[in-house]
């Protein structure tokens, strides 16, 4: 028994849900309780397989009779692999107790979709993901990727009808591919010089600085472009929201993670020299992508596009935290390589389970109200508690708060960056602060975005009428949201026993773990030692219940009487929900201090008084704040490829004659190239 | 045992002066612009009389709002626990480093702006949309301050800090100048005084903090009040325990306890009637000029980050 047997049962699981689900056209309780049972299973082998192989710090590798006649399937498991296997099994398995309930719509009368479709496409995607994480040549690699990339595809093009959804789609597509074609040149590059495919061969081998940097290079952008990172983005935003919420959890909390997975994989472990100036590239890449996302967030107001941009922010965050470890691996400081290391690793568990979690609260709410558009909701509150309650830690863990988990990788990139004084070069001490000023002004951005979300969403009066009539979804959803509610709490109050697991994979990677970050018990976070900086997070989240509760206590007595009454309205009578602040009005402020950021249009139009042309009859006002990589990079890029597709158009004549000609000059000039 | 009954009582005595130190602003400020002043002890009597109060809630109020209160004193309180006022190496200070407490802050504004936009009234949504951008701007112009601090004393652990300034001796160091004059103007702007905010003031047009907080009422609004007490305080006894620690008791004796009490009395008082002068001298800003004045201190902030990595580590 080794966790490779478990990943196979995970990898069966749901490979079956996906099979059972061929019947739903016909049962639609099929894929309702039949593969979301098999992908709960699923999940639980994911994380029991992916926790022993981090728990046990080995590895175990398999080869599989598939696959070429002289390239066997080589599977492995490790703690790297096995660390990311249990983030997707935490968030299939939360995915599973969601989805009966969720998808209940989905199998209404009139419903056109196929449901087949849906729930075959989920379980190959997860299947996908999940044989991206065992694969150990460069060929399972891609046929993996590829399979998650297409897969979700189906996913993302899911709800067809609508035009702005099947563009979507095909961006996506169009981006994974362009992505992949980078990434398998990159795998070209190692296995060129290794002469195999097989990932041990390519980490046996050593390559010239030029060749691992060009192989960075190709892998960097093929994975970052997949994660989503600026300036590359612009897909990301359009994809991920247009699929079923659930999908999208998958999509934004693992799909983007297995990115950098590939990334860790491909630069910590199969080229291994790293070199400082591919972390200066991350970090700025990151700073920017952090910075950027967080901005863009903050002017949507449609929820799921929102949660979207702000997972652009996330990655930036963790791209930082690795940008740090290559610049401190790069000029010898291996221990504080592995700190920076360990920041990315917690932020891309932290941020898998919230915003898991805040994509199944949204769509949780679009299940209850169909809507997405945060200025229609409001008061949500007080007609779903639950999930009001659930969706307030997603918010609070994602602004970076303590003691919940966004707040511990903020704070080990943070004691990270302020290690770069041991640093020699005097351009990289003063980058690093500046790029920690960045990760400080976004993760404040934050904290507001989302204090935004919440407050217009959950807070005050709704604001269209299925918002007020909305109604708690039922159990198995509000479970799935708790499981990972739950999780953002566990792992922000105990981060050092989960560091100190978490420890193996640095340790498998670098042959060095951060002993000193759990050295003084679970009580104490100490990433360097406790001279340097501490924080224990058990202590401040109970001190604060602490001294809440006894300032509750001292102040219950005579005095504790409540009284309701109406909110002050100034005098003037009745409030209405068209009085409070709309998410556009509550951005506004910081729309207007960084408004070179987007491509604001903004339309007011005046309706004036025919008899009284001083007095107004009406305003119409638009507002739109558009991403500025549409019209700076995608729109020029797009044009230049029309451009040169309707050039080399010229050459197509419709004439099988020609095309067999040029077939045939074709071969010619490879055959002579080849001699 | 007796080291973190001694840190119990420091909270205790922190808490408890904060109100004191209000009182003393407000009274130099009302003899600098020839009022008649109020007593010394009139902030008590208000929280006091609000205490006895009976509390009135709207009626949409959820739980959110009626938990805020609990949950930044609670903050608050923490936040000023772990900042030594006058004696150095208390256990509690390992609680929490200076990341940490800029965090406390943060979620006490988070809250806070929340339960602002609980009752769905215009003022509180218009008072948290404008706490929230100035926190985001404030926020980390704060952590470059902290940062240039951290990194000159290679530690975020403020009793670190601290000893690190006393042991340096009284060195003139470009950096620390920049960083504290960023940390003053970060301060300024995120306890709500003039320029950026007025809390004398309840005019629409102008108010942010008080905007947020004019639905709480009896406790509630007590607890909240006191809060911000003690934050004004937290940011005074930063400012003047981390640039000027002399005096701090090193020694857990009671001689040293009571020299570090009179020392940070008098500092304070001397940072509060520097408050009064720059508020009394101040016009309060347009809202949107406030982006400048945070873009400033960011700007001092890290150019003290700068001078120090350029200048002072001299690699």
């Amino acid at each position: 028994m080794s966790p490779l047997i478990l990943a196979y049962l995970a990898l069966a699981s749901a490979l079956a849900s996906g099979v059972l689900a061929l019947g739903a056209d016909r049962y639609p309780n099929l894929l309702r309780y039949g593969s979301s049972l098999l992908l709960g299973f699923c999940g639980l082998f994911a994380i029991l397989a992916g926790s022993w192989a981090l728990i046990d710090e080995t590895h175990s590798t398999d080869q599989l009779a598939l696959g070429l006649p002289w390239l066997k399937w080589h599977l492995r498991i490790d703690p790297l692999s096995g660390f990311f296997f249990s983030i997707v099994g935490v968030l299939v398995l939360a995915i599973s107790l969601y989805a009966p309930g969720y998808l209940r719509e989905f199998t209404h009368q009139g419903h056109r979709q196929s449901l087949s479709v849906l729930g075959l496409f989920t379980g190959l995607f997860i299947f996908g993901m999940l044989l991206v994480l065992l694969a150990d040549d460069a060929f399972v690699f891609m046929i993996s990727w590829e399979l998650m990339s297409v897969s979700s595809y189906f996913l993302v093009a899911y709800q067809h009808e609508h035009a702005a959804n099947r563009r979507a789609a095909f961006l996506y597509l169009l981006m994974a591919h362009v992505g992949g074609l980078a990434i398998l040149l990159g795998f070209g590059v190692l296995a060129g010089f290794s002469g195999s495919y097989t990932f041990d061969a390519m980490r046996a081998m050593e390559l010239s600085p030029t060749w691992a940097s060009i192989a960075f290079a190709l892998a960097f952008f093929g994975f970052g472009m997949k994660a989503g990172m600026v300036p590359l983005h612009a897909w990301l935003p359009e994809a991920h929201p247009v699929a079923p919420s659930h999908i999208s959890a998958l999509m934004s909390g693992v799909m983007i993670k297995v990115a950098i997975y590939g990334l860790i994989r491909f630069v910590y472990d199969l080229v291994g020299d790293i070199q400082w100036q591919w972390g200066l590239v991350l970090l700025i890449v990151g700073a920017t992508s952090t910075l950027l996302g967080v901005l863009y967030a903050l002017l949507r107001n449609n929820l799921k596009r929102l949660l979207a941009y702000s997972s652009i922010e996330n990655v930036g965050i963790i791209f930082c935290g690795l940008g740090l470890s290559m610049i401190f691996i790069g000029t010898g400081h291996t221990v504080l390589g592995v700190l920076g290391l360990m920041a990315a690793l917690y932020h891309i568990l932290s941020h898998a389970l919230f915003k898991g979690l805040l994509f199944l609260g949204a769509g949780a709410i679009a299940h209850a109200t169909y809507e997405y558009d945060l200025n229609n909701m409001g008061g949500l509150i007080r007609r779903m508690p639950q999930t009001a309650v659930f969706f307030l830690i997603g918010c609070l863990s994602i602004s970076g708060l303590p003691a919940l988990n966004g707040f511990v990788s903020e704070w080990l990139t943070f004691q990270t960056a302020l290690q770069a004084p041991v640093l020699a070069s005097g351009v990289l001490r003063s980058i690093i602060p500046v790029a920690a000023a960045v990760l400080a002004l976004s993760a404040a951005l934050a904290a507001a975005c989302f204090v935004k979300v919440y407050g217009v969403a959950f807070l005050g009066m709704a604001r269209s009428r299925r918002v007020a009539r909305a109604r708690e979804v039922d159990i198995g959803m509000r479970a799935g949201m708790g499981l990972l509610a739950v999780l953002c709490v566990v792992f922000g109050i105990f981060p050092s026993t989960v560091i100190s697991i978490i420890d193996a994979v640095p340790m498998m990677l670098l042959g060095h773990g951060a002993p000193s970050a759990s050295a003084h018990g679970w009580l104490w976070l100490t990433p360097v030692s406790p001279k340097v900086a501490s924080y224990s997070a058990p202590l401040v989240f109970f001190a604060i219940l602490v001294i809440a509760l006894i300032s509750y206590l001292l102040l219950r007595g005579e005095a504790a009487k409540i009284r309701r009454g109406p909110a002050w309205d100034c005098g003037f009578g009745s409030l209405n929900s068209r009085m409070q602040y709309t998410g556009t009005a509550y951005s506004m402020p910081i729309q207007r201090i960084f408004a070179p950021v987007w491509d604001i249009k903004e339309d007011v139009e005046e309706t004036r008084n025919a008899v009284q042309p001083l007095q107004t009859d009406g305003i119409r006002h638009q507002l739109q704040a558009l991403d500025k990589s549409w019209s700076r990079l995608y729109e020029p890029i797009g044009s230049l490829v029309l451009a040169a597709a309707r050039r080399i158009g010229r050459i197509q004549t419709g004439s099988i004659h020609t095309y067999l000609a040029y077939s045939f000059f074709t071969l010619i000039l490879l055959l002579w190239v080849v001699t | 045992m007796i080291d973190w009954l001694l840190a119990l009582a420091q909270t205790l005595l922190f808490i408890s002066m904060a109100p004191f130190l209000l009182g003393w602003i407000k009274r130099v400020k009302c003899h600098a612009q020839n009022r008649a002043a109020p007593s010394l002890w009139q902030p008590y009597r208000d929280l006091v009389k609000l205490f006895r109060k009976h509390t009135v809630l709207a009626e949409r109020a959820s739980w959110i709002f009626r938990a805020t209160p609990y949950i930044v004193f609670g903050a608050i309180v923490l936040a000023a626990s772990v900042v030594p006022l006058v004696a150095l190496d208390l256990p509690n200070a390992a609680i929490a480093d200076v990341i940490v407490l800029v965090a406390f802050f943060s979620l006490a504004r988070c809250f806070t702006a929340l339960a602002a936009m609980d009752i769905g009234t215009a003022f509180g949504g218009m008072g948290s949309s404008r706490d929230m951008m100035i926190g985001a701007l404030a926020e980390p112009a704060l952590l470059m301050a902290v940062f240039t601090m951290a990194m000159s004393a290679s530690t975020t652990n403020l009793t670190e800090a601290v000893t690190y300034t006393l042991n340096s001796g009284l060195v003139l160091r470009p950096s620390f100048i920049f960083a504290m004059l960023g940390l003053m103007m970060v301060a300024v702007a995120e306890t709500g005084r003039v320029p950026v905010d007025n809390p004398a003031t309840h005019l629409e047009l102008t108010m942010v903090h008080e905007a947020m907080i004019l639905e709480y009422s009896g406790r509630h609004l007590a607890l909240i009040e006191w809060a911000d007490q003690i934050q004004l305080m937290i940011y005074m006894v930063l400012i003047a325990n981390i640039f000027f620690p002399w005096g701090i008791a090193t020694q857990l004796t009671a001689n040293d306890l009571a020299l570090s009490l009179v020392a940070i009395t008098a500092k304070l008082m001397l940072l509060g009637v520097l408050l009064v002068i720059w508020e009394t001298v101040m016009a309060k800003m347009r809202l949107f000029r406030v982006p400048q004045f945070l873009g400033f201190a960011f700007l001092l902030s890290l150019l003290g980050m700068l001078t120090h990595v350029i200048l002072e580590t001299g690699g």
